[in-house]
């Protein structure tokens, strides 16, 4: 099977500052993380990989040059490929134009069996490129997808709804969108930082992937952000599990640490 | 001197500490045994042969990328050390002196986290005195038969395979001759451990004696040259220093961290304790010692990697970290007040942890006169 896995390099913080004028994120100065959805979505595409012996998983981003550390951590993780679509006129995509970008570069890869995306993007909140894609690339789709394991030649995935779950057979050529329930994502290995250093990874631009320029960028976006906020953030609560004895036992101590009681 | 490879590695060891080692540090410290799932997480991950070579099973990376993830996952867990110590003590004597089939038979899995292997040097007579070994191995045929008493020996009663010492000339002038190196499989007969020792701090650490009463080991199991063992073993202590100088930046790290936050949220007089003086003083000092057992440890493990001869350096890193986290984790509990005392707050089980440091891998006292030697020589 051949996976093709969308991530994105998001900052790594809640407290996301945005260019007033443009309403588009300012990256600099915050460190930056693949997206958790995409660490959910490659996790996935690995473990597909290792129950078909033979797949690939190539990871395809759309991004600055500096995407390159990400892509350098999915390898790690044990991804085979990676490729960086990077060029000054992708600057300022919304989600269409993004996904304009990567079902091209998608195309250029060849025959994919298998997509992948995380639901979506930390720094964004649309959930809109995973569906975009499917619809660019004219390959069904699942998303939120909770489960997922191949049979016979097929993928049998859980989707998740608010109240519950739809059990989907889905034929491949297929694209599924990841939600954090599906697994919990492996950590690089140590033999796979150093292999990631030696790999090459395809860096392709607008021309490579034979794009009009009127399909991506700033310009041809048709969103346009009129104001962008961070919502105050709502304090990180713990939930204690057990039985009523242990939670309170827990709960006391914990307080006690505190200097509560 | 670092590469962007080795800000991977440290993020890969900060997010395996912080989701594998810390949530049971305290139900390891208190049960003295790490999980089997722990092991076999530290093996998928190729953390068990960080320095291994690819051939014989490991990542083949070099001694700073061991440093941190040393540095990383003792900054959590300072007893973690024993989930590593495939790449320094226990797989260094292989690697450097092992004959192929050696590597093959016993390197290989131990890189791979498929077995656990001691290093028995220690005894009681022989301590800071390793030369002074009573350990006895006489020829018969084919065969070394040894008898005697290792004492201290991390991992004694879980070791697949142990590297022992014995003479195997008694009659050499100086007694550090005619001391050779053994392979020595767990399963033969004529091997056990002793008690695991009741410890004060680094419970997850498991330590006992081993027991060698007319235990048959084959000739080709001797490991190097024969009666070249003593030099063996201070060789390999080299980079085993560098490792002990890492566990010990990662306690020291450790316990500045729980001071800077406990600092923050004990309230005393109407305010955080981090406001009054004497407090940021305190963390000052320790984060100044904390920093210059970095640079040292960082250093010499980068000389290692350029293979350079660092048995001074790895001496001063050793010494001065191992001291370093004592003190840190001394100051740090001073802040905590009383309630560093208990065994609710980390910093008890830290306290605890670092005061091997000073001792194992030659004491502080032994660092200085290999650091003063050297420096009078020159
Ligand atoms: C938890 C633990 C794990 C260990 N793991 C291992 C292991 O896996 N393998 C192994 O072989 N050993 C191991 N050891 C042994 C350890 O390396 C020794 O304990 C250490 O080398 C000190 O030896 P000793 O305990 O006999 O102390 P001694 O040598 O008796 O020292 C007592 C004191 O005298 C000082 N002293 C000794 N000689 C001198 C001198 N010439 N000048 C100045 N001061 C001196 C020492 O510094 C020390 O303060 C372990 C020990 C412990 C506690």
């Amino acid at each position: 099977m051949n996976i093709v896995v969308c991530a994105k390099q998001v900052p790594n913080s809640t407290q996301v500052k945005t260019n007033p004028q443009t309403g588009t994120i300012i990256r600099e100065g915050v460190e930056s993380v693949l997206n958790p959805d995409d660490a959910n979505a490659l996790e996935a595409a690995l473990a597909l990989k290792e129950a078909s012996p033979g797949s690939t998983v190539t990871v395809v981003t759309m991004g600055p040059p500096q995407a390159d550390d990400m892509l350098r951590e999915c390898l790690a993780m044990g991804a085979d490929d990676a490729v960086l679509l990077c060029d000054r006129r992708f600057a300022g995509s919304d989600t269409w134009a993004t996904s304009n970008a990567l079902a091209a570069g998608i195309r250029k890869l060849g025959q994919v069996d298998v997509v992948l995306a995380g639901r979506q993007a930390t720094d964004g909140d649309t959930a809109q490129v995973g569906p975009q894609l499917a619809e660019r690339l004219d390959v069904p789709q699942v998303t939120y997808v909770m489960a997922c394991e191949p049979k016979d030649g097929k993928l049998l995935v859980k989707r998740q709804l608010e109240d519950g779950y739809e059990l989907i057979e889905i034929g491949t050529p297929c694209l599924l969108t990841a939600v954090k329930e599906l697994n919990e994502p492996r950590y690089m290995s140590v033999r796979g930082v150093y292999d990631a250093y030696d790999k090459d990874i395809r860096v392709w631009g607008l021309d490579d992937i034979g794009l009009a320029q009127d399909r991506v960028g700033l310009d041809a976006s048709p969103t346009h952000v009129f104001r962008s906020f961070t919502p105050d953030p709502k304090g990180k609560g713990v939930i204690l599990e057990g039985s009523p004895r242990d939670v309170a036992g827990a709960l006391a101590a914990d307080l006690r640490r505190r200097h509560l009681i | 001197m670092f590469e962007k490879k080795h800000e991977m590695i440290r993020k890969l060891a900060r997010e395996f500490a912080e989701r594998e080692l810390a949530p049971i540090a305290v139900e390891v410290d208190r049960t003295g045994l790490y999980p089997k799932a722990v092991w076999e997480k530290v093996a998928r991950y190729g953390l068990s042969g960080i320095t291994i070579p690819r051939e014989y099973g490991g990542a083949g990376g070099d001694y700073k990328s061991l440093a941190i993830v040393m540095e990383e996952f003792c900054a959590k867990d300072v007893s973690s050390a024993s989930l590593l110590m495939g790449n320094s003590l226990s797989g260094a004597p292989y690697l450097y002196f092992g004959t192929e089939e050696q590597k093959r038979k016993y390197l290989v899995p131990l890189a791979e986290g498929r077995t656990i292997a001691s290093f028995g040097l220690t005894e009681p007579g022989a301590g800071s005195d390793s030369g002074a070994t009573s350990t006895v191995a006489r020829e018969d045929g084919d065969a070394y038969v040894l008898n005697g008493r290792k004492t201290f020996i991390t991992m004694g009663p879980l070791c697949d395979y142990a590297v022992i010492f014995a003479k195997t000339d008694t009659g050499c002038k100086r007694k550090t001759d005619g001391i050779t190196a053994f392979i020595v499989e767990s399963g033969w007969k004529g091997f056990s451990s002793g008690k695991p020792e009741e410890k004060l701090g680094i419970h997850g650490s498991i330590t006992s004696d081993i027991i060698l009463e007319d235990l048959r080991v084959p000739k080709e199991n001797v490991l190097g040259e024969v009666g070249k063992g003593f030099h063996l073993a201070m060789s390999i202590l080299d980079a085993g220093r560098v490792t002990v100088a890492a566990q010990s930046l990662g306690a020291a790290k450790g316990a500045l961290d729980e001071a800077v936050k406990y600092a923050k949220e004990r309230v005393q007089f109407g305010q955080p304790i981090a406001r009054f003086q004497n407090t940021q003083f305190a963390i000052a000092d320790m984060a100044t010692k904390v920093e210059a057992a970095r640079q040292l440890v960082y250093s010499v493990a980068d000389k290692l990697d350029r293979k350079e001869k660092v048995t001074t350096e790895a001496a001063m890193a050793k010494l001065f970290a191992s001291e370093t986290a004592v003190e840190v984790a001394n100051k740090s509990l001073q802040i905590h007040g009383g309630y560093g005392y208990m065994r609710e707050y980390a910093i008890e089980r830290i306290y605890r942890d670092a005061r091997i440091l000073p001792i194992y891998e030659g004491t502080s006292e032994i660092q200085r006169l290999v650091i003063g030697a050297n420096i009078l020589k020159r």
